[in-house]
């Protein structure tokens, strides 16, 4: 059985003209140990994905239906106080922003040992061992001194690094990473990177990994869920969706990616933008950019269907290029 | 979620042209306290042809006529809507009159305020450097210094130095300028917050490219983009500043009795609540208490529906 | 490198203070040049114009201005400001005979402010939906727009003159205290006149202070960090009383130093209509008698009151605010 499943998800956010739908029909699974990437641009929804699992959508917006099994449990159902315990201690997070995720006026020691604090029952000096030993494996160079320290006094790299640990402190079963290194320096993100992939590995805990970088998705995780205005409209092998990506959509952002692009030429982009939320089209919501729009994809809301472990929610799934290569395909939709 | 980049503030053309007035419109708060203020400035404005008297006219008054209370009490005269003071003033009168002067006072003060708030705003927040910095560095000790303080001191001092007697001719015009000066930083620091959000972007450095003068792009180009924060924090300045007017009235350095204001009104009825003629003081703080709170809660309307950038906190 | 940053951080308040004394002891010294004659006050009329010069002369009224200035400097250093004209006593004396009402009246609205608005700031704040923030918000914007003069009025009104349960002025009996300091606080007369003064003093600040701390408790709570708090799995007691409230305190502790000023004017309104036997009522006489020395007196006094209390502010400030700390641990 997988370690976490999610089934038919779809949360709302009531206004003032009605109910927005936010993300509809998200369905997936994550083994244990399972490195999974869910990838998308902003506003698709991905992060909604990511604060739903622990139920910290900010208000008014709320699960509306679906279930989160985890270890047993449907986590849309627990009470607040039995989703606060799996909270930083059995499915921890990591914020996009290290220089906004950590309280200014805490010293780094206090907000590391009162998430323990939160989840057992441990005495200071025992919980200030286990974050010093947490602070090593993330590798901060004198980490008692860091300890005493406040966020300020830290460089953003280094902040990364200590959230990191926080989000290692209980050994969770799964570390929900949220853009994690979009904030940092280039010269950063790959050592973060790098550091994350190692301790997942070495804890055996489960990643999921939100990003708009395909790069950065297929360097670290085993599956790939792409996302689309709220739902889900690729899902495979991380192998499997960079070499033969089905949906348009992502067929797109491949061919967006600097490294398939000749120097000097132009970037694949992808014409046109998202539509917000409020102003989904009716049928499929890529269709206003899709080269391969027929009139059925302007009209029917096209179903995520599975072939040999791959899901693709396009009415011409298969259709597009049969046995074509990445390189054909970058310049079908070019 | 997305909306929110949408409801930048803009031009003032594009304010009100906006959903601003369809907001007014389904807001009863906000059409209430607007037309409560829209029927003070009408009453005042029109004092001197509804008022059954003229409160200046010292031939008018009889003191036969003092103290009576006001038309549902016992002793009411209908002659007195709401009663008369210690000298047989009409209260429905000298209120309508005073509520002209602490209007005119109010606003008055405010464009003074707005002016010089606006001016230095701008050369401070265009030019930045240690101009900019001086400026604020003066802006946060007078602010924390306090109007009321710097007021009823600058005050006291004029009026111990000139005489009561030629205070009382020069009151208006000092009270404007005292509250005017002493209360510019708010404006200051609002529009300079906005010149320093303005002065980054594309237009600015085009019309900058293309050599037009400092001033000109400082009056045409930056400055109408600021007005939105200013008329928001406009509508609260007025009533502070009639709240500071009532204030150094009651205490005796504003408005004289024979010309009152709100405030003087209230000062020289003060003393006979304890003797029973409560209407003297009671029903003028009543009228005032309602024109701030008008102000007031529009303030706070117009700010929620702009929503610009506040940099000052109140 | 953080003892030099605590010693800079005195320095800079030191020439800030005196700054503003400086030009506090300026407008003092142009008052006393410029209101009145204190010749008239000393010897009358019958003076003939060459004896009047030579007094002029001896009292170092002709001396430049220079000269004159810091003389009244040198002077009030030492704390002489000239005598009262209408006490006849030193008018340092006579303000300082009235500090403790005043301080009394003020720490007794302090209180009220300060334990009233931060728990309803963080009620209404966490609790935006729920009918009780309604009520504050619509009290407390009623709170703001009466001015502190008339809600002292309307209290004599309703709890003097119609319930009679409430004395309308002065302070009651007071207790003197070894120091020479009068006290209301120890006599149950002395509380019962200061409850409506000091809730007068404080009607427009906590109005206010609520606001202020229900808009940045509000703005703190979306902010990433508490988020981040959630997702640890801490307790609400502990996201709402230490992550976000400490954060909060933080700018209303700084606005509480801007408000000291506005505070301070307050009292002079309150005291008048309490006829509280403060600095306040007793300036406001001053002013009404041209009583110059006692007017300097209580400019500068209030001025030091102003610099000590702002200095005492930002201390607590930097003391609670680790971005600005200077004598932090750590490297």
């Amino acid at each position: 059985m997988a370690l976490l499943e999610i089934e038919d998800l779809e949360v709302e956010f009531p206004n003032r003209h009605g109910t927005l739908t936010a993300l509809r029909g998200i369905n997936f699974t994550l083994d244990e140990s399972e490195r999974l990437g869910i990838v998308g641009e902003s506003g698709a929804g991905k992060s909604m994905a990511a604060f739903a699992i622990l139920n910290l959508i900010s208000e008014p917006g709320r699960i509306s239906k679906g279930r989160i099994v985890f270890e047993g449990r449907d986590l849309a159902k627990l009470d607040e106080e039995e989703i606060r315990a799996i909270r930083g201690d059995r499915i921890s997070m990591i914020f996009q922003d290290p220089m906004m995720t950590l309280n200014p006026v805490l010293t780094v020691g206090v907000q590391m040992i009162e998430t323990l604090k939160a989840h057992r029952d441990i005495s200071d000096e025992d919980a200030r061992k286990l974050a010093l030993a947490r602070l090593r494996e993330v590798q901060i160079p004198s980490p008692e001194a860091r300890l005493d320290a406040y966020p300020h006094e830290l460089s953003g790299g280094l902040r990364q690094r200590v959230v990191i640990a926080i989000a290692l402190l209980s050994d969770p079963a799964i570390i929900i990473a949220d853009e994690p290194t979009t904030a940092l320096d280039v010269t950063i993100q790959a050592e973060v990177l790098a550091l994350l992939l190692a301790l997942c590995r070495d804890h055996a805990t489960a990643l999921i990994l939100i990003t708009h970088d395909l790069a950065v998705v297929s360097q670290i995780t085993e599956r790939i869920i792409v996302m689309y205005a709220g739902s889900i409209v690729e899902a495979g092998a991380t192998r499997q969706i960079i070499d033969t990506p089905q949906h348009p959509y992502t067929i797109g952002l491949i061919a967006a990616l600097p490294e398939q692009n000749a120097p000097g030429q132009p970037l694949n982009q992808i014409r046109g933008s998202m539509p917000s939320l409020n102003n989904i089209p009716p049928g499929c919501a890529f269709a206003p950019r899709c080269d391969y729009a027929t009139d059925i994809c302007h009209r029917i809301v096209p179903n995520l269907t599975t072939a040999h472990g791959q899901s693709v929610a396009c009415h011409h799934a298969g259709q597009l290029q049969p046995q074509e290569s990445v390189r054909d395909t970058e310049r079908a939709v070019s | 979620m997305s909306d929110t980049t949408q409801s930048a503030p803009g031009p003032l053309s594009r304010l009100l042209a906006s959903d601003i007035f369809y907001r007014f419109r389904r807001d009863p708060v906000a059409i209430v306290s607007a037309t409560i203020v829209l029927l003070f400035v009408l009453a005042a404005a029109l004092a001197p042809l509804i008022a059954p008297q003229n409160p200046y006219d010292l031939t008018q008054l009889d003191i036969m006529d003092s103290e009576v209370p006001p038309f549902w009490q016992e002793q009411g005269d209908p002659r007195f809507l709401l009663g008369s003071d210690h000298q047989g003033r009409d209260m429905l009168s000298t209120i309508l009159y005073g509520t002209g002067l602490s209007l005119i006072i109010g606003v008055f003060a405010v464009l003074l305020q707005a002016f010089l708030g606006v001016s230095i705003g701008l050369i401070a927040g265009y030019n930045g450097g240690r101009i900019d910095a001086f400026f604020m560095r003066l802006a946060d000790i007078q602010l924390s210094l306090s109007t009321l303080m710097i007021a009823i001191i600058a005050l006291a001092v004029f009026q111990a130095a000139f005489g009561s007697e030629l205070y009382q001719d020069l009151a208006i015009i000092m009270l404007i300028l005292v509250i005017g000066i002493a209360e510019w930083p708010q404006y200051a620091r609002t529009v300079r917050a906005s010149v320093l959000a303005e002065r980054s972007k594309e237009y600015v450095d085009a019309a900058r490219v293309i050599g037009l003068p400092r001033s000109r792009i400082m009056i045409r180009h930056i400055l109408p983009n600021t007005l939105s924060p200013v008329l928001v924090i406009s509508t609260v300045q007025v009533a502070e500043a009639i709240i500071a007017e009532a204030s150094l009235s009651f205490l005796g350095l504003g408005m004289p009795v024979t010309q009152p204001s709100l405030g003087s009104l209230i000062r020289s009825g003060f003393e006979y609540i304890f003797s029973g003629s409560w209407w003297i003081t009671i029903i003028p703080s009543i009228v005032l208490v309602v024109l701030i709170l008008a102000l007031n809660l529009l303030g706070d309307w117009l700010r929620d529906a702009l929503n610009p950038r506040l940099y000052s906190r109140r | 490198m953080k003892a030099a940053d605590f010693i800079s951080f005195l320095l800079r308040r030191g020439v800030q203070a005196l700054v503003v004394m400086f030009v506090i002891s300026l407008i003092g010294f142009s008052i006393q040049g410029n209101l009145g004659d204190p010749l008239r006050e000393l010897v009358g009329q019958s003076v003939s114009e060459a004896e009047r010069n030579a007094l002029r002369d001896r009292m170092g009224l002709n001396d430049p201005f220079f000269v004159q200035y810091s003389r009244f400097l040198g002077n009030a250093v030492q704390g002489d400001l000239g005598n009262s004209y209408f006490f006849k006593r030193p008018a340092l004396d006579v303000i300082l005979d009235k500090f403790p009402a005043t301080f009394e009246l003020v720490l007794a609205a302090t209180l009220i402010i300060i334990g009233l608005s931060v728990p309803l700031g963080i009620y209404t704040a966490i609790n935006p939906h729920s009918w009780i923030t309604s009520i504050v918000m619509a009290v407390s914007i009623v709170g703001i727009s009466i001015p502190v003069f008339l809600t002292a009025i309307f209290a004599i009104y309703i709890f003097s003159v119609q319930l009679g349960w409430m004395p309308s002025f002065g302070r009651g009996d007071t207790v003197e205290l070894p120091w020479g300091w009068d006290s209301g606080f120890l006599t149950l007369d002395g509380l019962h006149h200061l409850i409506l003064p000091s809730i007068a003093l404080s009607s427009i600040m906590l109005p206010l202070f609520i606001r202020l701390i229900r808009g940045e408790m509000m703005e703190v709570l979306q902010s990433e960090y508490v988020r981040f708090a959630w997702a640890k799995g801490l307790s609400k007691r502990r996201i709402w009383y230490v992550h976000a409230l400490k954060n909060t305190l933080i700018p209303v502790i700084s606005l509480g130093g801007v408000k000291i000023g506005t505070l301070i004017a307050y009292t002079i309104l309150t005291e008048t209509v309490f006829q509280w036997p403060g600095m306040g009522f007793l300036f406001l006489e001053a002013v009404n008698r041209v009583d110059t020395p006692l007017i300097i007196a209580y400019i500068i006094v209030v001025g030091l009151i102003f610099v000590v209390t702002n200095t005492l502010v930002d201390l607590i400030y930097t003391l609670v605010n680790p971005t600005v700390k200077m004598v932090g641990s750590g490297s």
